[in-house]
């Protein structure tokens, strides 16, 4: 197979959620002398993307970006000592739990995927996360970001909890919030008084990218 | 999409037999025991009923409640929403104040069946609690297992139902075939599975509220 077509065979079957046949390119490729970042910045992340835009037409659903963002997992395990070792730099480190009292996390691991593709260091907590352990996380891994994901409306309100729990120990201000989930809106993040909100993966990412870039050239201003 | 599934047909009435009656647009998941009490009171009310799956898709929710509800309107002098919010957060709520409906309270018609506080507490003493509902127990292939792609992706199961620790059926009218899907629903899950019987009493207040009609009383 040429690079071409070991590019558009993972973009294809990521697409279409053919989990081993992704890993199956995904080796072919390194064996032929393929660089990580090509595979996953010329064919995994624009697949994925892909399928981004098809939920949002209403082409896709629930199960097909699940499977994709398996397949794309698959992958990202060979991948990510690889880009690892080649010094790939991240744009940032980003912390995500759903909110104690939930369990729902489809959404959340997919935005997950979607960061971790864009080249955020994504460090997931899981669900029915308490505040003292968003805490203790972002004291250990000092992240750009952290994501709050709720799927129920009387678990949206642990947002507040956490924002509140973050002042009261003292960082507020040196990590962005954002928030999301099914029944989260831009009136509810502002009103808990987080710093970002987005619909769905994608948005996710640009948010967060954005969010990143206006922090920082606010420190190096 | 409108499909009457119910012996509360407005096929057959006259304009001013309509006149005089209440126009109910029911979710499908709540239209077959909303038509049996309809029945059972001979209450004046036809149901109209909305496709179930509208729950997987519940941004669609208040769109075709209002396209539907307009359209009675102009026949019934009152229409009443047998929709819980439903996961429209809030959609459906701008659609009843917009037209001035009302609809029934509650996130789900899991609060309609339970009461809000009973179900408060199956989730506060477990959070990954699945919630099952004598129509879901019936349709759980189509409205579960097909509509969230486990009929064609099984290896999903775990993506979606992972931390999910127990499934509880609201039976409102439960007999032993009901039991054996219930189980058969919370096998496929691998999840052990708690049988809560509600009855339907929740649902004829809720109604009979809505409507403003008269409901025997029920011990709370």
């Amino acid at each position: 197979m040429t690079p071409d077509e070991i590019l558009q065979g993972l973009y294809d079957q990521t697409l279409v959620g053919n989990a081993p046949a992704v890993l199956d390119l995904t080796h072919t490729g390194l064996d032929l002398g393929m660089e990580p970042q090509s595979l996953l910045f010329d064919a995994l992340i624009p697949s994925l993307e892909e399928v981004g835009a098809r939920f949002e037409r209403g082409d896709f659903f629930v199960p097909e970006m699940l499977i994709a963002g398996r397949a794309m997992a698959g992958a990202m395990e060979v991948l990510r000592p690889l880009l690892a070792e080649t010094g790939v730099q991240t744009i940032g480190t980003f912390v995500m739990g759903t909110v104690k009292g939930d369990v729902h996390d489809i959404g959340k691991n997919l935005v997950n995927i979607m960061l971790e593709g864009a080249g955020f260091n994504v460090i997931d907590l899981g669900v029915q996360v308490a505040p003292e352990k968003f805490i203790e996380a972002i004291n250990e891994h000092q992240p750009d970001i952290v994501g709050f994901s709720a799927f129920l409306t009387t678990t949206m309100p642990m947002f507040k909890a956490n924002i509140n729990a973050l002042q009261k120990a003292g960082l507020r201000d040196s990590v962005i919030v954002m928030v999301g989930g099914a029944p989260v809106t831009q009136e509810y993040a502002d009103a808990v008084g987080a710093d970002g909100y987005a619909s769905d993966a994608s948005a996710c990412v640009k948010r967060a990218k954005d969010l990143l870039t206006k922090r920082r050239s606010l420190v190096s201003a | 999409m409108l499909t009457s599934t119910t012996s509360s047909s407005t096929s057959s009435r006259s304009p001013a037999d309509i006149a005089a009656r209440i126009g109910l647009i029911a979710c499908g998941a709540l239209a077959q025991p909303a038509a049996a009490l309809v029945d059972r009171h001979a209450w004046p009310v036809d149901v109209h009923p909305l496709p179930p799956l509208l729950h997987n898709r519940p941004h669609l929710i208040a769109g075709q409640v209002e396209a539907l509800a307009t359209s009675l309107l102009r026949r019934y002098p009152t229409v009443a929403i047998g929709y819980a919010d439903c996961g429209t957060y809030g959609a459906l709520d701008e659609v009843c104040d917009r037209l001035g409906l009302r609809r029934l309270a509650g996130l789900h018609c899991y609060d309609v069946y339970a009461g809000p506080a009973r179900l408060q507490r199956f989730f506060d003493e477990q959070p990954g609690t699945y919630v099952l509902t004598d129509f879901l127990v019936r349709s759980f292939g189509r409205t579960v297992l097909q509509e969230l792609g486990l009929d064609r992706h099984p290896e999903l199961r775990d993506d979606y139902f992972g931390h999910y620790t127990r499934v509880v059926w609201l039976a409102q009218e439960p007999d032993p075939e009901l039991h054996r899907l219930a189980q058969q629903a919370a096998d496929s899950l691998g999840l052990p599975l708690t049988v809560v019987d509600t009855g339907t009493a929740g649902l004829e207040r809720a109604i009979g509220g809505l409507l403003t009609l008269p409901v025997p009383a029920f011990p709370a």
